[in-house]
């Protein structure tokens, strides 16, 4: 797309083009060399600080972190998911007291700091006479905020689609419930699935807000981990950050395959939800960038 | 509720702490991701290529794990940071990534017919991106930016996890004190909703005046 800013390149241009890229190779070389020599002036390249690698105990007490890190994932995005959509239908609903309830809900908990909720339900809940355990308050954490990002994720699915859908499923006598069932969800929720995946995204990388309840996920074993040993520190959360990387990076990825399929198969737009997360905003500007 | 009233001074500390982090993280996140915006569309490919993976990087990093990686890992690289900048340092490194893929969508999403009118009547590559692209491109990412900023202010309460004054730590310290989690963490939200609310506010206000009816 982007070619269009420039021309197609005649001989002078792609002389600039060459010297051009060149001088940022340089630039870019150097500057990771300076980070490397750093490192290597430290001794951070030392044997001694990665030798933690080589027992298979260490793995194994990453690996499980990272299971305990899947399963808050796993639960939390099942329970988020659930909030959302009857959070979602909620504020569609006919009934105005139950709109203004789920809309007041969704305005508040989506405005709110995750880690916040993640520490009222460890610190405040127990006071309320209800006891949690440090997975429960992530979870919860987890599932009162992104239940209010997915619920407008879902709304934004649903209002997307063209109103003449309801009005024809209304029209052969379908009820509001049979209409948004049969009708109105299944093709509203292919155009969701890219915010969604990205949003879960997030709430996978959030799990690790999980530290500060003493929830023994990745982050909290890659800490144990650097603590035993200062030389070990900075490969520890390394390690940590590359695990992370790698698991979203393939979400991600998943998320992209399925944007582009869908938009050859049902040439559908991409929902604006009125979300400000991060992840969601990236997958639709890709999803602008592709739809041209 | 009394609780809350009898710390207004600490709330506020750690208020404007969490403005001074957002600002800051801000700006320096908008230097970033201009950069990597102009890094990604420019003609160089090794640029190209360096731009995409920071992006890939640092958008599916944790920000805890960032945070932490930063305030225990510089120092052994004898870079010595204070609390307060290293939360700032990490917090516009992870918010540039996404600033950036927000400008070079706004880019590609001006019509293609703009950049090849401004082409035919002879302006250059420079004078085009700034007098053509840019501001349209910056007028339709508005919101994005806009919900970036929100998020922003959210994501300052990790600096809370490397004890950085802000509104979650200070809460954190006059819970300790008091022992009253349930009042005082409703207070801390109080002071979240009204840095959020309100943006949400101007910026719905910003949109209209800039918007344009295409």
């Amino acid at each position: 797309m982007t070619a269009a800013l420039y021309d197609v390149a005649g001989p002078r241009a792609r002389r600039r083009v060459f010297i051009g890229s060149i001088v940022s190779t340089v630039i870019i070389a150097l500057l990771v060399l300076l980070g490397v020599s750093r490192f290597a002036a430290k001794g951070q390249f030392a044997a001694d600080h990665w030798v933690w690698m080589k027992q298979g105990g260490t793995w194994r007490f990453f690996g499980t972190g990272l299971l305990l890190t899947m399963r808050a994932a796993l639960v939390g995005m099942v329970l988020a998911v659930t909030a959302g959509g009857l959070l979602a239908l909620a504020r569609l609903a006919r009934a105005a007291p139950v709109r203004w309830l789920a809309t007041t809900y969704i305005e508040v908990f989506r405005a709110l700091p995750v880690l916040l909720l993640i520490l009222f339900s460890y610190l405040a809940l127990p006071r309320l006479g209800i006891d949690v355990s440090p997975f429960t308050a992530l979870v919860l954490g987890l599932t009162l905020y992104n239940g209010a990002v997915l619920a407008e994720i879902f709304r934004a699915g649903i209002l997307s689609l063209d109103r003449g859908q309801s009005e024809a499923a209304y029209s052969i006598g379908l009820s509001y419930g049979q209409a948004m069932r049969l009708v109105v969800v299944p093709q509203a929720f292919r155009r969701m699935i890219p915010s969604l995946i990205s949003q879960l995204v997030t709430l996978l990388k959030d799990t690790s807000y999980g530290y500060i309840v003493t929830y023994e996920e990745l982050l909290r074993r890659g800490k144990a981990n650097a603590d035993f040993d200062s030389k070990w520190l900075i490969s520890s959360y390394l390690v940590v950050l590359l695990a992370y990387v790698a698991v979203n990076f393939a979400l991600s990825r998943v998320a992209a395959r399925l944007e582009v399929r869908q938009r050859k198969r049902y040439g559908a737009g991409a929902i604006e939800a009125g979300t400000e997360d991060l992840a969601v905003l990236a997958a639709q500007g890709e999803a602008k960038t592709r739809s041209r | 509720m009394g609780v809350v009233f009898d710390h207004l001074g600490d709330y506020g500390n750690g208020w404007f702490t969490t403005i001074k982090l957002a600002v800051l993280s801000f700006l320096l996140a908008m230097a970033i991701g201009l950069v990597l915006a102009a890094m990604r569309v420019s003609p160089f490919r090794p640029a190209r290529i360096v731009g995409t993976a920071y992006v890939d990087v640092f958008r599916n990093s944790p920000l805890p794990v960032l945070t932490l990686l930063f305030w225990f890992g510089l120092p052994k690289l004898d870079i010595d940071i204070s609390r307060f900048i290293t939360a700032v340092i990490v917090l516009s490194l992870y918010t540039g990534a996404f600033l950036g893929e927000t400008i070079r969508s706004g880019i590609n999403a001006v019509a293609l017919g703009q950049s090849e009118a401004a082409r035919s009547i002879g302006l250059t590559f420079g004078q085009n991106l700034r007098l053509v692209i840019l501001p349209q491109a910056l007028r339709t990412v508005v919101q994005p930016i806009g919900n970036i900023w929100i998020a922003l202010v959210k994501n300052t309460a990790v600096a809370s996890f490397i004890a950085v004054p802000e509104l979650i730590y200070r809460t954190g310290q006059v819970n300790t004190a008091e022992s009253r989690p349930v009042p005082i963490l409703i207070g801390a939200a109080v002071g979240y909703l009204l840095l959020t609310l309100p943006s949400g506010l101007v910026l719905g206000r910003i949109e209209r005046r800039v918007a344009i009816k295409r």
